[in-house]
């Protein structure tokens, strides 16, 4: 076996948890019942790993089953990598059925033939996606596998999932190869990133529960924002407020659990606005400026100012609108006429 | 009775005991809770400010997160004659001391300790060097 292939071995079974050991290997497959048997988890995670590698070296494992456990523990620790959607368009209306042996068939042609070195892996998983892992090398090194690109495509949307390898200049050549194989003509970023690819995928297939307009003036029933304090003394004397803001919030942000992001950022390229007495900037230029909101659950943070008084409601639309519009990444420029507003720009 | 802000819902007017104490509480972690303070102190009447008005600050444990500065409370309570009270609502021991003074402070204004009356608390704010 060779000794790279050893090492990353090696290294990849050092990152999985002491626990998981175990069950990642049963899932990869490559090892068998036996031989697992033979394994002692309960001692140092070093001496795991070189038993781990002793067994791949009986059977004589190449990069090819290494690079597959590595889309196994990235399968499953998938939200330690930041991801971007893309979107892909096609041509034509046609609807073409998609045959995943020609898809691999042809994603394999497109890279081999403009890079020699690359190291592709495919696994499917039952949700339909089809995940892809790639290494990438030079004409003259042979693949770093300490860097791949891991993408996830569900082959029924024109949805791509993208964990970009480090090795910048690989992207294009990445994307190139997926319109190809997946017969579209065209292959867009989109301005959504979020280390959940689960969240990700409920925002672009709009899997997460929507706000809907209730023209419905009458307020619910039983929306009962705090159960009335058990000390009877204690009189809120807002309760009507409070009840109205949590309504809004609802139809707002709807009710089940909000799709996690960590960021929005809005950059500014809007005109200083001052009093026009006070003529601050005399360059009419616009002012560079940039909002970032972080946050661990930043739209479940956002569902939770107005109640928590820490906000006026209604919220910001640029806030409320994320979800919606499939984006956590704002240019907010200038309208251009007689009342000059801050608009979002495509 | 809790309020979120001032004036008070006027549908709930004729529910109303009287009010003995307004006690405004700042959130030192929350700009919009100093501002909001500020825009409800112009719907209480001015015989309130004779001692039946105070400001309690809270969060002031996490000092790392303070959003509002103290100086700006302080002149706050000053400017309307009133006392300032800084306390941590997340520990016990601070939650129950600060329930006491307030509590003392409520019996005095509602008249039930002979001898004192609110406008004690007045002239106690006086600071020494007016004079």
């Amino acid at each position: 076996m060779d000794e790279t292939v050893a090492e990353y071995i090696r290294r990849t079974v050092l990152k999985i948890p002491r626990d998981e050991i175990k069950t990642m290997l049963q899932k990869w497959g490559f090892l068998s019942e036996a031989q697992l048997q033979t394994l002692n988890f309960h001692q140092l995670k070093d001496n795991v790993s070189q038993e781990v590698v002793q067994l791949c070296e009986e059977n004589s494992a190449d990069i090819k089953q290494a690079a597959v456990l590595d889309i196994i523990y990235n399968h499953i620790y998938q939200n330690k990598r930041m991801w971007s959607v893309y979107q892909m368009k096609k041509s034509g209306e046609e609807l073409e059925y998609f045959d995943i042996t020609d898809f691999k068939k042809k994603f394999k042609e497109r890279l081999r033939s403009a890079l020699k070195n690359v190291t592709i892996t495919f696994k499917e998983y039952e949700d339909n996606a089809i995940w892809i892992r790639v290494a990438w090398g030079t004409p003259h090194k042979k693949p770093n596998q300490y860097k791949p690109s891991y993408v996830v495509y569900h082959s029924q949307t024109p949805y791509v999932f993208i964990s970009a390898s480090v090795l910048k200049s690989t992207l294009p050549l990445l994307c190139q190869a997926l319109i190809v194989a997946s017969n579209y003509h065209d292959i867009r970023e989109m301005e959504l990133r979020s280390h959940s690819l689960n969240s990700l995928k409920d925002i672009v297939f709009k899997r997460y529960s929507q706000n809907f307009q209730t023209y419905n003036p009458k307020p619910l029933q039983g929306g009962n924002v705090e159960p009335q304090s058990a000390d009877l003394r204690i009189v809120q004397e807002n309760r009507s407020e409070k009840e109205r803001i949590h309504r809004l919030n609802r139809e707002v942000f709807g009710d089940g659990p909000q799709p996690k992001l960590e960021f929005a950022q809005y950059r500014l390229e809007t005109m200083f606005k001052s009093d026009p007495k006070i003529d601050v900037l005399d360059k009419k230029e616009p002012f560079r400026c940039l909002v970032k909101f972080s946050s661990p659950h930043l739209l479940e943070s956002l569902k939770s100012l107005v109640p928590a008084g820490m906000a006026d409601a209604p919220l910001s639309p640029l806030l409320t609108c994320i979800p919606q519009k499939a984006r956590n990444y704002f240019k907010i420029k200038d309208k251009k006429g007689f009342f000059p507003e801050g608009f979002v720009s495509p | 009775h809790i309020a979120t802000s001032l004036p008070l819902p006027s549908e709930r007017d004729h529910l109303r005991p009287r009010i003995d104490l307004i006690v405004f509480m700042i959130d030192i972690k929350s700009k919009y809770s100093l501002k909001n303070v500020e825009a409800s102190l112009a719907y209480v009447d001015a015989s309130f400010f004779l001692g039946k008005v105070c400001f309690l600050v809270t969060g002031v444990g996490r000092l790392n997160s303070c959003s509002v500065e103290t100086n700006a409370i302080c002149k706050l309570g000053e400017a309307y004659c009133s006392p300032v009270i800084f306390c941590e609502l997340e520990l016990e021991g601070i939650r129950v001391a600060t329930a006491q003074r307030l509590l003392r402070i409520l019996q005095i204004c509602a008249g039930h300790i002979p001898g004192v009356s609110a406008l004690s608390f007045v002239s106690l704010m006086r600071n020494s060097d007016d004079d």
